[in-house]
């Protein structure tokens, strides 16, 4: 039985629909994100699950049960807000002692629990401490021991790094990674960083309009997303318009208007005549001064622009029709910070079984 | 060396810069407290301590070539337990006052911090529309609706009649004078209560309730605690007026309802003792700086505690 089942989930606010019969099960001890641009509706499904906004159609299921009658309060689970939301007033230990005071635990136990969870923080010493007089990332990870220290079946995190620099931001997702696998207690991250969910997430659900795009793990998102929006939303893609010019088991010709014929891998339900779109990664492009016998797809163009980046170079090349493609060349040759300037003929092309075909 | 020398030059003479804006922007509050609180206050000081003139005023200060001062109105003042006890009565009808005023406006200022943004305002003006009309009139107002005649008190009396009281007055009362202070300086108490619950953030009310806690716990551990400073300012502003209020006591009260105030009015413009009147209103700002620093040192010991 899953952890969490959401079942036809449906959520207006003044006749806009923003969660539009959503469904997902999620298993005990994942790590899930739901993944959207703002206004898709995964914090709407969060304060649902959270208790905060009521579905207008569809249930919650906690174990097989339904929680829609159970008031937040009473939900086993906790959330960590985007602003972290600690009690002003109270010390850091305080704040993380909040949970089991309502409960009424017995002091004694409290102290320990307290100290246990601040522990796995790694903020013991500052449990005397007021919220502002911590860092960013402190506030964070005192809001997280607040969360945790009474077990939740489940914890809901609604872009908790959303506040955080870049660095931090980093060294928040290890320790996130971290802390999730050693408390054991499912986690559902929401955030609008692609990079984040793929980094954080063992499945990640797409979400756009109030709908599941997709949900699958990070590698299968990135390199086999199911639709256009998918491929778009999720790191950097070359997205060509095409018609099927020819289906086998074995691979699909793509007949893209001005550039001409493309060779990409096989797609169940594929016809003939039909249109669609061909995404191909940046780094699944060769670029190359000259033409490579063992690339089936190839194009000759000029780079028009090109980003350096330290580590690669992403480079911006209009083929002979317009059209632009991009393409990634790694940095690693020593002495070497580019290889091509600006107006170089370059040839770029791609491997007969990279990209894929996609009917929306 | 040269650097660091030309960096000390820089230094100081930001700092004498700073300091002389520093005393350009304090100087006018500083005059301000000067001629109107230190001076007057000097000014009561010796007046305490001389005669009183024949026709009201103070008697010169040098007479027949001689110092005229005396302690007399402090023998006087603590001679009698009655001074005392206004004293006292004064200070339960504040504290009196500014219970009432913060079970009152708590709620309304509650109200008004959870209206939407586009009726905050209207309800606040609402509040202090009061503020409009005449002070007097709005006290008068209050001797018509507890008159004998009126409504209030016919209704009241007939209650009463039901299960065999007698009847009460309600007006020229203890109770008309608390109704009539609690009138006028509720505006005092709703004004900083709901500034400060506006500025709250909802988010904490919501992690409260997911952390678990019901609505009485949501209130007494978040909201109550964080409104504390509120209800200090406005305790002030409602406390220490109520003090030193004769015109209530005097129009709404009976003739047992002095306070205070009304006893400092009678010395300067009554009996004419000027120097019983300023030793009289001496105490009253002791007692209130008293407890000022009480109240300080209080909040210090609580902030102690916590860090």
């Amino acid at each position: 039985m899953p952890l969490l089942e959401l079942r036809n989930l449906t959520r207006r606010f003044a006749g806009v629909v923003a969660v539009d019969d959503v469904s997902l099960s999620i298993e005990s001890g994942e790590f899930v994100t739901l993944l959207g641009p703002s206004g898709c509706g995964k914090t709407t499904i969060l304060r649902m699950i959270a208790g905060f906004e009521l579905p207008d159609a569809g249930e919650i299921l906690l174990d097989g049960k339904n929680i829609a009658e159970i008031p937040p309060e009473k939900r086993p689970l906790h959330t960590v807000f985007q602003s972290y939301a600690l009690f002003p007033h109270m010390t850091v230990a305080d704040n993380v002692a909040s949970p089991l005071k309502m409960a009424r635990h017995d002091k004694a136990a409290v102290k320990a629990k307290v100290h246990e969870a601040l522990d796995s923080v790694h903020l013991a010493e500052r449990a005397g401490a007021y919220p502002h007089q911590l860092s960013g990332g402190q506030k964070q990870r005192v809001a997280l021991a607040r969360s945790l220290v009474n077990r939740p079946r489940l914890l809901l995190l609604d872009e908790p790094l959303a506040a955080l620099d870049a660095k931090l931001r980093e060294d928040m997702q290890h320790e996130l990674i971290d802390l999730q696998r050693e408390v054991g207690i499912t986690f559902i991250f929401v955030t609008h960083a692609q990079d984040e969910a793929l980094a954080l997430s063992h499945r990640i659900a797409v979400m756009n309009q109030g709908r599941i795009e997709q949900f699958d793990e990070p590698s299968k998102i990135y390199g086999f997303p199911q639709n256009r929006f998918v491929a778009d939303f999720i790191g950097h893609t070359n997205m060509l318009e095409v018609d099927v010019a020819e289906a086998t088991p074995a691979h699909l010709r793509l007949a893209a208007s001005e550039l001409g014929e493309l060779v990409a891998p096989a797609r169940e339900g594929a016809y003939p005549g039909q249109r669609g779109w061909f995404t191909v990664r940046p780094e699944q492009v060769y670029i190359g001064p000259a033409a490579d016998s063992e690339l089936k797809n190839q194009f000759s163009g000029k780079v028009r622009s090109f980003l350096y980046v330290g580590d690669v170079t992403t480079y911006k090349v209009e083929l002979a029709d317009g059209t632009p493609i991009e393409a990634l060349l790694s940095n690693s040759a020593p002495g070497r910070a580019r290889f091509f300037e600006v107006g170089d003929e370059v040839v770029v092309g791609w491997r007969h079984d990279a990209g894929m075909f996609l009917d929306d | 060396m040269k650097w660091s020398s030309a960096g000390g030059t820089t230094r100081a003479c930001s700092s004498m810069t700073s300091r002389l804006g520093r005393w350009a922007v304090s100087l006018p509050p500083t005059l301000f407290l000067l001629v109107f609180f230190v001076a007057p206050s000097l000014i009561m000081i010796v007046a305490s301590f001389r005669f009183p003139g024949e026709y009201g005023g103070l008697a010169p200060l040098v007479e027949h070539g001689r110092w005229q001062y005396t302690l007399e109105t402090y023998r006087f003042f603590f001679s009698d337990f009655i001074y005392a006890e206004i004293f006292i009565k004064s200070f339960a009808v504040a504290l009196a006052t500014t219970l009432i005023c913060i079970l009152m406006a708590y709620p309304l200022a509650w109200l008004i911090a959870r209206s939407p943004k586009r009726h905050q305002d209207l309800m606040v003006l609402l509040a202090v529309l009061p503020f409009a009309s005449n002070f007097l009139i709005r006290v008068y107002a209050w001797m018509i609706i507890l008159g004998p005649q009126a409504a209030l008190a016919r209704a009241t009396n007939s209650v009463l009649a039901v299960f065999g009281f007698e009847p009460v007055t309600l007006l020229f009362s203890p109770f008309a004078v608390l109704v009539g202070m609690v009138y006028v300086h509720l505006p005092f108490m709703i004004l900083p209560l709901y500034t400060n619950l506006a500025r709250h953030d909802p988010a904490l009310l919501d992690a409260a309730q997911d952390l678990g806690a019901n609505a009485w716990q949501r209130f007494w551990r978040v909201t109550w605690p964080l409104s504390l400073p509120g209800i200090f300012s406005g305790s002030v502003l409602v406390f220490i007026p109520v003090l030193g209020m004769f015109a209530i006591p005097d129009i709404l009260g009976g003739t047992g309802d002095i306070l205070i105030g009304n006893l400092i009015k009678e010395q300067f413009l009554g009996t004419r003792d000027w120097p019983f009147g300023a030793t009289l209103s001496l105490m009253l700002t002791l007692a209130v700086l008293a407890l000022a620093g009480l109240a300080a040192w209080f909040a210090r010991r609580g902030v102690d505690r916590h860090a």
